[in-house]
């Protein structure tokens, strides 16, 4: 076992059934064979070359001629040592609504200016939508709300290079880049290309820039050049506290409450 | 309720006085805008005019022949006169074959000499016959698909309606026939993204798409074969549909009736909020494609279910309603019969709220008994799906229910994977075990269930009802195309000289002409 990361005692998890440590997962599959005994154990075979052991083929049915759908269980000996796992997260520390518009009211004085879209051939405006539309997502207002943002949702299908444009033109301190559409890793070079856009006008280090959507996580928004990037479940309020806390601190109000792991 | 289709629905009373007076002000709405249709052409109608004459190929990198010549004409300022003109002109100047015509109408000067008088009223008869040829065989094609559907026969309804979206044409052939020998009444290709902002229509086979398949005339046909060969085998019709929208509704709308789709997305609004395609542009072209669809029989379905994705299915209800009405009113004017009219809605409530069914019921129940003649199609939630399989399966299995309760058309079957990743093989195969199941178990419960007078699902019903009226209202007096600009529908406003394709907007000079469009019309 390495030395955990962050120091201390090892502490080991496996997957949970019933009981701790049985180790149970399930799954299901397609095998592109005909249903019988010949498939069941097929299907045993793969989930053993997955390294399960007491597999038990709950399953197997034609899911069309020679498609054959297993639902599987069984048992993985794979344990990892939660005490060396170090992932970066967006922490942040969150304000109430009114404390949020509050803040920003008191100590930069003006709104913060935020453009949102969803870029590229991407026509999935659902959740650039729900971080910036006044209604907001699950209770939670939008951005739109926050008399502390200036919050301009520009759709979907908008090119990179005309959002660098308006984030320029509307002297944006913050720009959220949402990204649904993900067959064959297109959103990952359009996700990049966008800040490239950005480097052209100069403006990289001077907008705080937010990667969102469902495949999306922190990590993968730090490793292509984002500051934070936020993936399903995410309220507009975690958003908005990022990203005022971010434009404060660059602005040398408030001191750092933001860290990236 | 008893439906055409032999079924029985819950009855729901709504007043009749306010359904005739919403679809007065609907048609209020839609004869307004048909003196804008009636005096413009554009580039993606006259595109589908030289189709119907035979341009199908594609020239030198790709780019479609008749975008070549319909551009060349538009530089020159002559589309008004029509592109059947203009290909008659290359005729009787001596091209012998489409490769000629082509050359003749892209080599035009900027102001060709004028035709003799003499010539004019030959050339539109030469063009006119062949068109009218080429209406008769496009009737021929439709009509032996209608003979094989009425041959093998479709599964009971609600018809369950199965997305494939591979990329590939090829794949997409294998997934489709996995659908459907589980049971799927209709597949859809689902396109590569953006292809609706394409002001052309790809050319050939294509394997290579971004979260679909590019829709062409070659990937029709090579589904349809596919289709009509796992048809036989089932002994059950299979249709296929894919997508008139975007910048190329009529185009589309040609290619897949004479590959012999039997179904279309084909909304008179949906381009102009869901993909900022500019409202003059977008309400000429849905008024030509659903010409096309009149004539070849295929059912469209419109895109209300996209309204409360965008703004909040349960605030939003009754603008599902008014689109309704409107779609059913522009449909009606572009010659369709109700049971080509594919209405959309969707059941897409926040399911964290509580009484949701109560209210999915009443709309869904509300919709069917408003237009008790349409293939009304359902869609299933996707708004507030997210990763956890097992509470989405859960989820759309209460969409069946309403579905088949309500006595829906067209259900499309929820994924338990939507939100995350095309459908799996197995997503459908699911999909369609469950629906199955929920169609067999509730089998005669439309007709047993009489829901409280006086009840929620009565008086939101009701209320719906009442909103939309007043909805219409404002709609009728400020014209649609102010009221896009409020946004009045889907919580999206769009500019009247805003969006994509205005500049392929055409004013029709007073000698325009159109002879695929007589027929359509039916002035032969």
């Amino acid at each position: 076992m390495s030395v955990p990361g962050k120091g201390g005692a090892p502490e080991l998890v496996r997957p949970y059934g019933d009981r701790r440590d049985d180790g149970v997962v399930q799954l299901s599959f397609v095998l592109p064979v005909v249903a019988g005994d010949r498939a069941r154990e097929a299907a045993t075979q793969v989930a053993r070359k997955m390294g399960l052991s007491g597999i038990h083929v709950a399953a197997m049915e034609q899911a069309a001629e020679g498609y054959t759908f297993f639902v599987v269980y069984g048992r993985t000996d794979a344990a990892v040592d939660l005490a060396a796992i170090d992932v970066p997260e967006v922490k942040v520390k969150k304000r109430g609504f009114d404390d949020l518009n509050a803040l920003v009211s008191r100590e930069l004085g003006r709104r913060i200016v935020v453009l949102g879209a969803c870029t590229g051939s991407d026509a999935h405006a659902v959740g650039i939508d729900a971080i910036m539309n006044m209604k907001g997502f699950a209770g939670d207002y939008g951005l739109e709300r926050y008399p502390a943002f200036d919050a301009r949702n520009l759709g979907s299908q908008v090119e990179n290079a005309a959002l660098a444009r308006a984030c320029r033109d509307a002297g944006a301190d913050a720009v959220l880049v949402s990204q649904v559409v993900t067959q064959r890793d297109v959103h990952k070079e359009n996700a990049r290309a966008f800040l490239d856009e950005l480097g052209k006008l100069g403006l990289r280090d001077r907008i705080v820039t937010v990667l969102g959507g469902p495949r999306i996580d922190h990590r993968l928004a730090l490793e292509l050049g984002y500051d934070a990037g936020f993936g399903p479940g995410t309220k507009p309020s975690d958003v908005a506290n990022y990203i005022a806390g971010r434009v404060l601190e660059r602005a040398g109000k408030v001191p750092t409450e933001v860290h990236d792991g | 309720m008893r439906l055409p289709d032999g079924r029985e629905v819950p009855d729901l009373h709504v007043d009749p006085e306010v359904v005739a007076r919403c679809r007065a002000l609907a048609s209020r709405v839609t004869g307004e805008v048909m003196g804008f249709v009636e005096r413009h052409t554009t580039v993606s109608i006259e595109r589908t005019v030289l189709r119907q004459l035979g341009f199908h190929d594609a020239g030198p990198r790709g780019i479609p022949l008749v975008n070549l010549m319909v551009d060349a004409l538009h530089e020159r300022g002559l589309l008004g006169k029509g592109a059947a003109w203009w290909f008659g002109w290359a005729l009787r100047r001596g091209a012998r074959d489409p490769m000629q015509v082509v050359e003749r109408i892209t080599g035009l000067p900027r102001s060709p000499e004028p035709l003799p008088p003499a010539e004019e009223g030959a050339l539109r008869a030469e063009v006119a016959a062949e068109a009218r040829a080429a209406a008769a065989e496009l009737r021929r094609r439709v009509e032996s698909r209608d003979a094989l559907r009425e041959e093998l026969g479709m599964g009971p309804r609600p018809h369950k309606y199965l997305i494939v979206a591979t990329g590939n044409i090829h794949d997409d052939v294998e997934q489709a026939r996995a659908a459907a020998q589980a049971g799927a009444d209709i597949i859809a290709v689902i396109r590569s993204t953006a292809q609706s902002l394409l002001d052309y229509v790809p050319h050939g086979a294509t394997t290579e798409g971004y979260g679909g398949t590019y829709a062409t005339q070659e990937n029709f046909r090579i589904m349809r074969e596919a289709l009509d060969a796992e048809s036989r085998r089932l002994k059950r019709y299979v249709m296929l549909t894919n997508y008139a929208s975007g910048l190329c509704m009529g185009e589309i709308a040609y290619a897949a009736a004479w590959e012999r789709l039997d179904m279309l997305l084909n909304d008179a609004m949906y381009g102009i909020l869901f993909r900022d395609i500019n409202m003059r542009r977008t309400l000429c072209d849905q008024y030509f494609s659903r010409r096309i669809t009149a004539y070849a029989g295929v059912i469209i379905n419109t895109g209300e279910d996209n309204y409360i994705t965008t703004a909040d299915a349960d605030e939003a209800a009754h603008t599902v309603i008014a689109s309704q009405f409107v779609n059913e009113s522009f449909a009606h004017r572009a010659g369709l019969p109700d049971r080509l009219i594919g209405l959309g809605h969707s059941f897409e409530i926040d399911p964290h709220r509580e009484d949701t069914l109560a209210r999915e019921m009443a709309q869904a129940l509300l919709v069917r008994t408003l237009f008790p003649e349409a293939p009304i199609k359902y869609m299933p939630p996707t708004k507030h799906k997210e990763g956890d399989i097992f509470f989405s399966h859960a989820y759309d299995v209460q969409a069946d229910v309403v579905a088949r309760v309500t006595g829906q058309s067209i259900q499309l079957l929820g994924m338990m994977t939507e939100a995350m990743h095309n459908p799996f093989l197995m997503d459908r195969y699911v999909a369609l075990k469950s629906a199955d199941y929920v169609y067999r178990a509730w089998k005669s419960m439309g007709s047993e269930i009489q829901f409280r007078p006086g009840g929620m699902v009565e008086r939101r019903a009701a209320g719906t009802l009442e909103k939309a009226l007043r909805l219409l209202e404002e709609v009728a007096e400020e014209g649609l195309l102010a009221a896009i600009g409020k946004a009045r529908f889907g919580d999206v406003s769009r500019r009247e000289d805003g969006g994509k394709g205005l500049a392929g907007v055409i004013a029709r000079d007073p000698d325009y002409f159109n002879p695929f469009l007589d027929i359509l019309e039916g002035r032969p």
